[in-house]
């Protein structure tokens, strides 16, 4: 009897499922896009993300290998046990093949554990920490976008070999905080630089005067933001009134994206120094791209969107050249493909799931020098990929051999 | 260079202005929810809120209309006051009767609604909210840069808690406020429209913290979350001062700003509780508040 179910089964299984599609678990493929969507993170990938993820999907065609894709999302409220909860929700009972975007370290990393244990492949575009492809890294994890590394050299680096040698810090009082205030103060020294002092402050501070007067008097020649969202915003509004900028001294804020100097207006962000790994006006490639994202969402993409979108087209790339979402197959291609779109130029993987891209370091224009909506950046430098982001080798990821 | 506390002076005076310019909001803030409470006995949570729809209304009548600072000043809390208004006579009024524990929990309810239809529609980075031209621009004192606009914000809130206080202290009305805060069935036995009088100190309050947000607009960002980061403190403040006293809710609020000020020069990480811990110390020592009567 059990012979024969077994048989009936196989039988089944042959001639009921079409060939094409036989290789795709489900036979859908189910992308979740997990981020802060109505808390201080929201802006900076938020809801837009998802708007960029089905994108992506639409111009791969909507189906692959003959399987229709879908994406899902959900707000995960900047809590790694909300996140763990969803992602293992997604994983066991919705059958969902990948999770992506994944703003906020802590959340990244709680998930990136999960993804680990259910063997599925995880995508981050929106978390900074470097540690997604360090010692946190998994054989089926990828981190796109940026890092705290990156940022570090790019605004760090550049700034010093522009001759603003010498540092003073705004950092937030948390682990996110300490860790960029860390890797762009060993950047800052180990070319040269110095750095003159730092002040801590409380996540969700609204009042920076005393912070900025003391900035202002220990006359570093660049004061640099080590925190994000709301905070960086609020920060440097009040160095313009307190004429931080206007008094030579040079704002960097160490991870600030488009949304947030949108918010903040060119009066009071003029000046400032920032990286970013993509801007919308780059090239006739990204002004496509970016000016069909603004026809669905009333603004432009900053480099979390546009990467969101470029990690989920990579995905499907991948699944489309294995002939199947399976795991293993899937995340073994993706290590090996290049990374050509419109957010990634001449990328490619590394051994620890890093994708290596150029970054850019940009300068927020002044309103007079601003020609059109959204016209914010003056693009100071190109930071090469290979430069900005730690060595494979060199990252502490146990997978790669050292 | 004098030292104090291993502090240059000048340094030491920067801070202590920086620090009445923030007392200034607190002051502001608490004033309104001394009031409310004082009269209504209602803990106002939506306080935050009222404070960040002033500042929004400012930035979409710019934004929207192009109607500059000057004239938002007095419209931004108007409106505010309206709303206060409404949101007294449809339903607070209708929650005296019961447990203060309502007033609570619809006020607390009602600002997470505010806030979150603010957040759905504007983002939570918030909006670009420039300093009026005639006080843009700051003054080198000698031991620090005083932006003109906070120089302006300082003398403004003490005229506006001033005037509120010689309002309540010294007017005909302000004598009814006071003595339906006293005893409410008392007064109305006299004649005086308790109920109207109730919903009038509310869409006060409310137009005070709708002037404290306009105010606020060209210094912090114009986001649906500034009034939830200042609420706490604000709440601080008046249970500092004596629930419910208006003098203490002022002279309270400029001295925890001051403290704060001090604590983010020798302590910055601890900026953010300090407050707290003179709460917990006040409430130990005199539990109705410095300025509060004991019940």
């Amino acid at each position: 009897m059990k012979l024969l179910h077994l048989v009936s089964a196989a039988l089944l299984a042959a001639t009921a499922i079409p060939a094409s599609a036989a290789e795709i678990s489900d036979g859908k493929v189910k992308i979740g896009i997990l981020n802060d969507q109505s808390g201080v993170y929201a802006d900076f990938g938020g809801k837009w993300s998802f708007e960029a993820a089905k994108m992506a999907v639409e111009d791969f065609g909507g189906t692959v290998q003959g399987a229709p894709i879908e994406v899902i999302t959900a707000d995960h409220q900047n809590k790694p046990d909300i996140a763990s909860n969803i992602a293992r929700q997604w994983y066991d009972t919705e059958q969902v093949d990948s999770i992506m975007e994944l703003t906020t370290s802590s959340v990244a990393l709680a998930v990136r554990g999960i993804s680990v244990e259910k063997k599925k492949i995880d995508l981050v575009t929106g978390a900074a920490t470097a540690d997604l492809t360090g010692k946190a890294c998994s054989p089926y994890g990828f981190h796109w976008a940026y890092d705290t590394h990156a940022l570090a050299v790019g605004t760090g680096g550049a700034l010093v070999k522009q001759g603003g040698d010498t540092w003073f810090f705004l950092t937030a009082d948390y682990a996110f905080g300490y860790s960029l205030e860390e890797q762009t103060s060993n950047f800052v020294k180990s070319q040269g630089g110095q750095v003159l002092g730092a002040v801590r402050h409380p996540l969700g501070t609204t009042d920076y005067s005393s912070f900025l007067l003391q900035a202002q008097s220990s006359g570093a020649k660049v004061v640099g933001l080590a925190n994000a969202g709301l905070d960086t915003a609020n920060a440097i509004k009040q160095a313009a009134e307190f004429g931080i900028v206007a008094g030579g001294q040079r704002m960097a804020a160490l991870l600030f994206t488009l949304a947030e100097v949108h918010g903040l207006g060119l009066e009071a962000a003029q000046g400032l120094t920032l990286t970013e790994s993509f801007y919308w006006d780059r090239d006739d490639q990204s002004r496509e791209f970016s000016k069909r994202f603004f026809d669905k969402t009333g603004r432009m993409p900053n480099m979390i969107q546009a990467a969101t979108y470029s990690g989920v087209l990579q995905y499907l790339k991948a699944i489309d050249k294995a002939g199947t979402d399976e795991t293993e197959a899937v995340a073994k291609l993706m290590h090996e493909m290049p990374v050509e779109d419109v957010f990634a130029r001449g990328g490619k993987v590394g051994a620890n799931g890093r994708l290596i891209s150029d970054l850019y370091l940009m300068e927020v224009k002044k309103p007079s020098e601003s020609t059109q909506p959204w016209d914010y950046y003056k693009v100071l430098a190109t930071v090469p990929g290979e430069e900005a982001y730690i060595k494979p080798e060199e990252s502490g990821c146990p997978l790669v051999s050292q | 260079m004098t030292m104090i506390f291993g502090i240059p002076i000048q340094a030491f005076l920067g801070q202590l202005l920086v620090g009445l310019i923030n007392g200034s909001f607190y002051a502001m803030l608490s004033l309104g929810l001394a009031i409310i409470f004082g009269l209504l006995r209602v803990i106002n949570f939506a306080h935050g809120a009222q404070y960040m729809l002033g500042a929004f209304v400012g930035y979409l009548l710019l934004a929207h209309l192009g109607i500059g600072y000057w004239p938002a000043l007095i419209i931004a809390p108007l409106i505010v006051g309206i709303i206060g208004i409404v949101i007294e006579r449809l339903a607070l009024a209708r929650l005296y009767d019961i447990d203060p524990l309502y007033g609570l929990l619809f006020t607390f309810g009602l600002a997470l609604v505010i806030e979150g239809i603010f957040r759905y529609y504007f983002g939570v980075s918030g909006n670009p909210y420039t300093v009026p031209p005639l006080l843009a621009g700051g003054t080198n004192l000698g031991f620090m840069f005083l932006p003109v606009y906070r120089g302006f914000v300082v003398v403004a809130s003490l005229i506006v808690c001033l005037g509120t206080w010689l309002a309540i202290e010294k007017t005909r009305l302000g004598s009814y406020l006071r003595a339906a805060t006293e005893n409410p069935r008392l007064v109305q036995a006299f004649g005086v429209n308790v109920p109207l009088l109730l919903t009038l100190t509310y869409g006060l309050g409310s137009a005070l913290a709708g002037l404290a947000g306009i105010l606020a607009a060209p210094v912090y960002q114009v986001s649906p979350l500034m009034g939830s980061n200042l609420i706490i403190v604000v709440f601080a403040v008046v249970v500092v001062g004596g629930m419910g006293s208006i003098l203490g809710a002022i002279v309270t609020g400029y001295m925890l700003g001051l403290a704060e000020g001090l604590t983010k020069v020798f302590y910055p990480e601890a900026s953010n509780i300090v407050i707290f811990v003179i709460m917990a110390i006040v409430l130990l020592v005199r539990p109705a508040g410095l300025f509060g009567k004991d019940a």
